[in-house]
């Protein structure tokens, strides 16, 4: 027998009261470790998927939505630019390099993105499987699409128009897997990667879907020309893609390129780590309201450990008297009910972390295909031992009252009333 | 000697000044205190277990003087080598039996009683892991009984220890003490308004009767 055990019999004597204050406490430690997670790893994730892209070029519209349709692959893309225009910009002295990117289909809800070999290279993904597109409608599949939608090398597939599910299908042609990208941890893996010629052909299908079978046999020596792996590809009719991730050549372009693109083009340029910030910060809002609604839970769970160590104290008095008749200090005393404060917070914290964690796999599994799905919810961060450290500041501040009435508890007045 | 009291008086706040008979005891022997409620009984008791602080005089246990001790010593002390049996058992409801004993060598830091010898002894060795919930009235005196012995203490202080029990196991308990007492060589003072406890023992005196 020892404090330590004494403390824990006291608490698991009174289960109910015990439980309730463990899980308010576990509840707004659970909202903190979730936020502390989500805002780590989103941003940490975000800046790793935009690394190298300086600024986004495309259509005129929310600079925002530009990032986040280029980028990150969430929102609808503001509309198309004329090819010639980027040709033109690509060739700027500011410029080191430009990938083109055309969307506008998707398969399951996964985007088809047409582009080159570039944007493979510029986030050094490998492939698991099989090789790079060759011809048009040769696909790579990432990782996550690979898995979900049990694809394989060599299988065949129809995409279906727009970006979002729920579209009608393109029956003329089908896209074939020629090969499969090794897991990324970024947003390539929920990507089906083409060739531009692919993302065009598809298109002129449906906007000559009704055209005569002679056009359709002269079109057919179209898909076996081998597509453009770098740069832009050739065309003899004015086409257009969707937008360009450009890396600068030197600081000054920073300055420079998006003013005269913004001024003098029909596009307009976005930079991500801007838009970024600028998300962030009307994120923010949200996060603080969180945060806040995490420290009123904390700070409940504070005078709810407070009035049941008090109200047990009252209880107790007499077991206190005994305590200090069978030998036992001020000081044990005064610890003995620190102790339990303290335990009562420990548990609710590693309760709180648990939970936050499994809320984080929760959310996670219910959103496969959006922003949050490649974060990592068993992922642990330093910053949860502040958490832990919330905890124990709480349950000390709500248990050195009840603490310093023990302290003053006069034995010989608790045993003389009877 | 083992115990000595000398010129005890104390005051409770608003009330008249109450002054306690000098006492001397031997190791082994055995002194009962009668009175009734009001008398001042109990805070004589409260006295010489050291609890509260006397306004004048001395007491002595086995040589040591209780006005010399610090307070945290006097906890140390009252843990070590009093026992002291209460008129409602109040044993630690979180507890089992045998926890509530270990608890008492744990503070008076007292590790080398046989707990389990003692609880036969007392007949409730087969409740040592049972709840004190569980515990019938006079089980639960006897547990406080194997309480205040556990560190076999110089001195045994028992307050109305009869004053809730019917003839029967008054009667086996005032026995208990006694017998208990004598076995460890501690001496053993019973507080008391029970008339029935009086008969047990040849050593008595009244207090608050003038």
């Amino acid at each position: 027998m020892n404090l330590l055990k004494l403390s824990w019999k006291y608490l698991t004597f009174r289960p109910l009261s015990t439980g309730l204050n463990v899980l308010l406490l576990g509840l707004g430690l659970a909202i903190m470790t979730v936020l502390l997670l989500i805002q780590d790893q989103l941003e940490k994730k975000m800046t790793a998927e935009a690394a190298g892209i300086d600024l986004v070029v495309g259509a005129k519209g929310s600079p925002l939505q530009l990032i986040l349709s280029s980028i990150y692959h969430v929102d609808f893309p503001t509309g198309n630019i004329p090819m010639e225009e980027a040709e033109k910009l690509a060739k700027n002295r500011l410029v080191k390099g430009v990938i083109p990117l055309a969307l506008g289909d998707n398969f399951q809800g996964f985007r088809i993105i047409g582009t080159n070999y570039d944007y493979l290279k510029s986030y050094q993904a490998d492939l698991s499987d099989g090789k790079l597109w060759e011809k048009p409608f040769d696909v790579v599949l990432g990782h996550e699409v690979a898995t979900q939608t049990s694809l394989k090398n060599g299988d065949e597939f129809a995409g279906s128009h727009g970006i979002s599910v729920g579209s009608h299908d393109h029956e003329q042609h089908n896209y074939k897997v020629t090969g499969i990208l090794a897991p990324q941890g970024n947003v390539l893996d929920r990507l089906v990667l083409t060739s531009i010629e692919s993302v065009w052909l598809t298109h002129d299908e449906q906007s000559e879907g009704d055209s005569t079978a002679m056009e359709s046999i002269q079109d057919q020596d179209v898909f076996d020309i081998p597509v453009t792996q770098t740069g832009f590809p050739s065309s003899e009719i004015p086409r257009e893609i969707t937008s360009l991730l450009i890396s600068y050549r030197n600081p000054m372009a920073a300055i420079q390129l998006p003013r005269m693109i913004n001024s003098r083009t029909v596009m307009q340029a976005a930079s991500p780590a801007f838009e970024m910030a600028r998300l962030f910060e009307l994120l923010g809002v949200g996060v603080s309201l969180l945060k806040g609604l995490a420290f009123v839970l904390l700070g409940i769970s504070g005078i709810g450990i407070f009035i049941a160590l008090y109200n047990s104290l009252k209880e107790r008095k007499y077991d206190l008297a005994i305590l200090r008749t069978i030998g036992a200090t001020q000081f044990q005393l005064v610890l003995l009910i620190l102790l339990e404060g303290l335990m009562l917070t420990t548990i609710g914290a590693f309760f709180g972390i648990g939970f936050g964690h499994i809320f984080l796999q929760l959310l996670i599994s219910s959103n496969e295909q959006s922003v949050v799905s490649g974060i990592q919810a068993w992922e642990f961060l330093p910053e949860e031992l502040w958490v832990l450290t919330y905890a124990l500041a709480v349950g000390l501040i709500a248990s050195l009252i009840p603490a310093w009435t023990a302290y003053k508890t006069s034995i010989a007045r608790q045993l003389t009333r009877v | 000697m083992l115990l000595q009291s000398k010129n005890l008086r104390f005051t409770h706040p608003g009330q008249s000044r109450l002054t306690f008979p000098d006492i001397e005891l031997q190791s082994g022997e055995a002194l009962v205190i009668l009175g009734k409620s009001g008398s001042g009984k109990t805070t004589f008791l409260n006295l010489l277990a050291g609890l509260v602080q006397p306004e004048a005089g001395e007491i002595q246990l086995a040589g040591t003087v209780f006005s010399s001790l610090t307070p945290k010593k006097m906890d140390q002390f009252r843990g070590k080598q009093i026992g002291i049996v209460f008129q409602k058992p109040h044993l630690i409801a979180a507890l089992s039996v045998l926890e509530n004993l270990q608890l008492a060598t744990y503070f008076s830091k007292n590790k080398s009683q046989d707990l389990n010898e003692l609880l036969s002894e007392l007949g409730i060795l087969d409740k040592a892991n049972s709840s004190v919930l569980t515990l019938s009235e006079g089980e639960a005196q006897r547990v406080s009984i194997a309480r205040a012995l556990i560190n076999q203490p110089k001195l045994i202080l028992a307050d109305e220890p009869t004053s809730s029990l019917d003839d029967v196991h008054a009667s086996s308990v005032v026995n208990l003490l006694k017998y208990q007492a004598e076995r460890i060589g501690a001496a053993l003072i019973i507080v008391t308004h029970d008339q029935r406890v009086k008969s047990h023992f040849s050593n008595f005196i009244e207090i608050g009767t003038q």
